[in-house]
This record gives C-alpha cells, sequence and structure tokens, in this order.
C-alpha cells in the first residue's frame, strides 16, 4: 500500500474508533497478504505512518463466504463475480489465512 | 433511448507504421520516482544499487526487450525458459523492426541534442563519446538534420552548475558525474532540473520513435506530417499551467516535420487509445490525410519495483525508457484497418463494477459489428512484464486481465469455464514491456500486430488500455477505450 | 463477522476487485463505508 494510502487508513481508522473493518479486493496471495498484514501488524516493509503501528484491524476479502453471504446476489454479481471465477480465489484465500495467523487477531 | 451513431465501414482509416523504442538508462534508474525516494534512507545508494543495474548487453539480450522492438515474437517469448533475464538471447540485435535499444552515452547525447535552452550540460568525456556514437546512428546521425550534441564540461564546471546554481546532478551507476541539469527557474517548483529531465526524456524518446518511423523505406516524407498527437502522461508547463503540454509540437520540430502542428491526448495510461482514435477520426473525417501519434516514457517509472528486485538478487529491468510513434492514414488497400465503427468505450455510467467495465470494452463494441469475442484473433492488453512487477508484490497484470476477459467468455457462454487458461494463450500474450505506463498499455503490440495483419497470418485484433483516473483524485472513475485493428479487406476475405 | 454497521475500508485494486466495486458490496450489506481506495501499481 502506498505510503499516502497508509496514512489515509490510519488517519480513517483514528477517526472513527471502534468498528472499522477492512475490506480488501486484491486479486492474488501475495497482494492480500501484504496488505492485510500491514493493516492488522503494521507495515511488514518498515516504511510509511503504518510501520510498526499496529492497527489491529478486522480484515476480510470480498471473495470470503462471510462477505458474500451478506451482499445481494445481483450486487455480488455485478461487481464481484467476474473476478472471483477469473482471479485465483483459493490462494487469496489462504494468503489472508496467513496474514491473520500472523497478526493473530481476528 | 440513446441515439444511435452510425459509422459505416467505407472509409477507415489504417495503421500504415509503427515505431517501439527503448533507451537504456541504467545511471537515471536512481532519478525514479521510487527510488529517489527510497534511496534517501540508505546509506550509499550508488554502491547499494549499483550491483543490481545492469549493462546494455543485457539490456539489448533481454527477451522482453527483444520482443518490444520485434526481433522475437510473443509466442516465442512464452515458449522461453524463465526466469528471462537467466536467459538471454546471446546476440540479440540492436535494432529491430519496429525500433531499437539504444545504449546510455548515446541516450545522453540524444537529450543534449534535444534540449533547446541548454539546460542539461554533460561531462567533457561523456559529451564527446555520445557525440561521436550519436552522429555515426543510421537515423538520427550528423546528417540528419537534427541539433548537434554541445561540448560537455569539465567536471569542475559541472560541480558548480550543482552547487552553485541548483543543477540536479546526473550520477553515473559508478557515481561519477555525468552531467548536470539545470532549473528553469529558481522559484518554480515545476521546472526544477528533475522535472525538466523528466520531460526532456520524454521529449527524446518520442522523437527517437518518431525519427524511427519516417526513415522506414516508404515511409511519410517529414515535411508531408501535418500533425502530430502525444500521449504521455508527462506534465510539461510551468506553475501557471502545469500541464500546458502540447510536446507533440516539440517532437514534430526536432523530427524535422515543418508543416506540423499538433496537440496532447491526457488520459492517464489510456492515452494512447484515445490518442489513436481521435488520429483516425481526423483521417477519416478528411481534415488530415495523415497523422502520428507519438509517446515519450517515463523516467519517474524507472526502477519502480526495484526494492523487489534487489530483494530477489535479479537486476533492475525497470532500466529502459520507451517511446512510441504510430502513423495513421487513409486506407491504401494494404495496412490494417482501424475500425471506428467498433470502438469501446468505458463511460462514467460503467462505473467500476468489472462486469460493466468489460462489456463495455469488449462485448458491446464487437456485438455492435455482428461479432463475439472469439471473433478476435489476439488481444492486446495490459502487457507489463511480470519479471518487473511479481518480485515486488505487484502480481502479473497481463495475466489478470487475460484471465479476466476469459471470465467474460465464460459469462457469455462462449467458452466453458475450463477454457478459461486455452483463451488465454491462444488469444493473448505474456507481458513484455517496461513499466513505462501509457506505453505498456496495449501499444507494444503494435508492431506485431502490424505485421502479422499484413501478412495474412492474423484477421483481427483487440487493442485494449485502461486509465487510473483515480490516482489524480479527481473522480474515482477508471477509464479504457478499445479498438479493433483488422487485416485489410482489400487483402481476402476478413 | 455482521458487516451491518460496521464502518468499512474499502481497498480495492484496478487490476482486481475495484474500491467503488468492493464499497458497493459493503453498503449494500449493510455497512457505513469510510473511505474507498483503488490501487494500481502499474
Amino acid at each position: 500500500m502506498g505510503l499516502e494510502d497508509q496514512a489515509a487508513v490510519k488517519r480513517v481508522a483514528d477517526e472513527h474508533g471502534s468498528g472499522v473493518v477492512v475490506l480488501l479486493g486484491t486479486p492474488d496471495a501475495e497482494s492480500t497478504q501484504t496488505l492485510a498484514q500491514t493493516v492488522v501488524a503494521g507495515d511488514p516493509s518498515y516504511a510509511g505512518p503504518l510501520a510498526g503501528v499496529p492497527l489491529g484491524l478486522p480484515v476480510f476479502h470480498v471473495f470470503e463466504p462471510e462477505v458474500r453471504d451478506q451482499v445481494p446476489a445481483d450486487v455480488y454479481e455485478a461487481q464481484v463475480a467476474l473476478m472471483e471465477m477469473s482471479l485465483d480465489r483459493e490462494a487469496i484465500l489462504a494468503g489472508l489465512r496467513e496474514a491473520r495467523r500472523a497478526g493473530a487477531t481476528t | 433511448m440513446p441515439r444511435v451513431t452510425h459509422v459505416t465501414s467505407e472509409g477507415m482509416p489504417v495503421i500504415r507504421a509503427v515505431s517501439l523504442v527503448l533507451a537504456h538508462a541504467p545511471s537515471l534508474v536512481r532519478l525514479g520516482s521510487k527510488p529517489l525516494r527510497v534511496l534517501r534512507e540508505i546509506d550509499r545508494p550508488i554502491e547499494f544499487l549499483r550491483p543490481h543495474l545492469r549493462d546494455w548487453d543485457a539490456a539489448c539480450t533481454y527477451a522482453p526487450n527483444q520482443v518490444f522492438i520485434g526481433n522475437v515474437d510473443v509466442d516465442e517469448l512464452a515458449a522461453r525458459p524463465t526466469p528471462w533475464h537467466r536467459h538471454p538471447i546471446a546476440g540479440a540485435p540492436r535494432f529491430g523492426p519496429d525500433g531499437e535499444i539504444m545504449p546510455e552515452d548515446e541516450l545522453f547525447g540524444l537529450l543534449a541534442a534535444c534540449d533547446p535552452f541548454d539546460l542539461l550540460a554533460l561531462d567533457r568525456d561523456l559529451a564527446d563519446r555520445a557525440r561521436a556514437a550519436l552522429d555515426a546512428h543510421p537515423i538520427v546521425g550528423a546528417d540528419s538534420s537534427r541539433p548537434a550534441v554541445r561540448a560537455g564540461m569539465t567536471a569542475q564546471a559541472l560541480a558548480e552548475r550543482v552547487d552553485k546554481h541548483g543543477a540536479l546532478p546526473i550520477l553515473g551507476v559508478d557515481g561519477r558525474l555525468l552531467g548536470a541539469m539545470l532549473p528553469g527557474h529558481d522559484e518554480d517548483d515545476t521546472l526544477t532540473g528533475q522535472v525538466l529531465l523528466e520531460n526532456l526524456a520524454c521529449k527524446a524518446t518520442a522523437a527517437l520513435a518518431l525519427r524511427h518511423l519516417l526513415a522506414r523505406p516508404g515511409a511519410i516524407a517529414a515535411s508531408d506530417v501535418r500533425y502530430v498527437m502525444n500521449c504521455g502522461e508527462e506534465a510539461v508547463g510551468d506553475r501557471y499551467q502545469r500541464g500546458g503540454g502540447n510536446v507533440a509540437k516539440a517532437v514534430a520540430e526536432w523530427a524535422g516535420c515543418e508543416r506540423a502542428t499538433g496537440s496532447d491526448v491526457k488520459a492517464f495510461c489510456c492515452g494512447p487509445m484515445h490518442a489513436l482514435m481521435l488520429a483516425g477520426a481526423l483521417v477519416r473525417s478528411g481534415l488530415q490525410d495523415d497523422v502520428v501519434v507519438v509517446a515519450g516514457g517515463s523516467l519517474a517509472k524507472l526502477g519502480m519495483k526495484f526494492q523487489g528486485h534487489v530483494k530477489h538478487a535479479m537486476p533492475i529491468v525497470e532500466d529502459v525508457l520507451a517511446g512510441f510513434a504510430v502513423h495513421v492514414s487513409r486506407d491504401e488497400g494494404v495496412s490494417p484497418v482501424l475500425r471506428l465503427d467498433a470502438i469501446g468505450k468505458h463511460e462514467v455510467a460503467s462505473g467500476s463494477a468489472p462486469l460493466a467495465v468489460v462489456k463495455a470494452l469488449y462485448s458491446e463494441p464487437l456485438g455492435r459489428v455482428g461479432l463475439t469475442l472469439l471473433d478476435v484473433d489476439r488481444f492486446s492488453l495490459e502487457l507489463h512484464n511480470p519479471e518487473a512487477t511479481e518480485p515486488a508484490g505487484s502480481g502479473n497484470v497481463p495475466l489478470n486481465n487475460y484471465r479476466t476477459l476469459a471470465g467474460l467468455a465464460v459469462v457469455e457462454k462462449l467458452i466453458p469455464r475450463e477454457g478459461i487458461d486455452d483463451f488465454v494463450r491462444r488469444r493473448g500474450m505474456p507481458g513484455f514491456s517496461p513499466t513505462q505506463g501509457h506505453i505498456a498499455s496495449a501499444i507494444p503490440y503494435l508492431g506485431h500486430a502490424r505485421r502479422g495483419l499484413t501478412e495474412g497470418r492474423l484477421t483481427r485484433t483487440m487493442f485494449a488500455g485502461k486509465g487510473s483516473l483515480f490516482l489524480g483524485r479527481m473522480t474515482q472513475l477508471p477509464d479504457g477505450l478499445s479498438l479493433v485493428l483488422e487485416r485489410n479487406p482489400s487483402k481476402g476475405a476478413r | 463477522m455482521d458487516l451491518r454497521g460496521k464502518k468499512v475500508i474499502a481497498l480495492g485494486e484496478r487490476d482486481g476487485v475495484p474500491g467503488p466495486a468492493v464499497a458497493e458490496c459493503a453498503s449494500r450489506a449493510g455497512a457505513d463505508v469510510v473511505l474507498t481506495l483503488t490501487a494500481c501499481y502499474v
């Protein structure tokens, strides 16, 4: 995540306090894992406003069943389904699980 | 009910010529946007970077670069062993059917020759080497009516420009002072040495590409070029008009197009697609017989993913500036036809929903002319070299895009879900372009497509560019435009 | 995890699911979207 985006995420997380959740639309395992880790445990590349700053935010991906099941079917169809079919969903969810394990929250 | 515009199939413009050039610039990698920021935090940045910067031979024999200039086919690249940087093509030539891979010394000469305000000063020895090499260039040589490479300066004089006049030092891979770029104004932060060097690099590579195009056998004469459109992402201007533009005119002037004027098309990485469409429209309307579309490279994007390359102990492959030129003209019964009746547009209402976006870019325009995805032999989408992006965790952008397109084919019941891989292999291609933004977006396949459509192996190709408008923070929207390029009907059945 | 009433930061990617698409899913699931970003890494 770019440093400016990290600053925006931190600002919003600080401003809103509790109840903040991150929802990802990343296209592969590596970017999913890296981004998830950044918002949970801090920037793994040790640079930027989230370096060493664990926000500890719950992080999810739109491909996860527990997210998908809460979105009206026609909305999911229009906004996500094509990408879910085209990209490597299993690898992405594995990357997310790995990031959660590393962050040891959720 | 939307108003339907009827575009007949007569009088479609054609693409007569394409050139695609690379200029090797390892010394400029440290001035790329990402390296510039990251290296500020590193002790001894020159020593840090040096082991990962490759020489010209390595850049020239790098298979993706050979595909870029047209010497190697995309299917050949797909069949080559990976990683490509460990399997160079021994003896691969500097020149190819579409252009060349210029060595860095000559790039410096080119930059100096493109600099009308004498803001770039080169070290004396480098200037002499650069002048000799560039003067011997088959296309932009000493007798090609271009400005000379000025005499260089002593190390002391260069250092003074840096220390006393705010010039940007240009260091070689080994840390020696190669040159200095003066700012255009003491108090205008849109005219710093860094900004001006970026703009000059863009002009120079666009101009090189244009000169290549004009030097082809049977090419349009420079004096017959009447309109040039530049579609790069640079911002040439000053503090009151940061993106004033018309680099096109600067490039036309340098290339000897005495009767040309021009303008710039700005649309992030989708700029080239818009420019080709607009060029085609100018020709079809009869306002121009010939339009040349050009774009230069992005110095800011050099070394963008360098941290991934360093981490994986591989060479920094984002060490080349790219440039291209395309001649759009009236149908002469030979060249591939640009189908202005099958343009795919991402509209405001298309939003960001992936399905709506791909339908707008592919299904709708093809359907409008009675075709489907399966009527396209080859799609040219985002072509960023995955060897540059994957080590940095940025994934394989071409593959993502091709798989999404294949997903659309599944949704449209043209192929089964199990057919996605085959669709990607047959109608897609591995990414091979340097990550030079607007240039990597569909354009690099244009030389191959023109040849394939003219010599009969291909019948129909489709090019689609995407623009990340949201990066400018004025809209959350993306942009996209697609163009169908077909074999000329005069050459046999479609 | 119930999205209703949550404050969602939608982080999309141009060549994946873009920010506004992620945001639309979240808001239609009952969340309040407080930040929408789309990354483009090339």
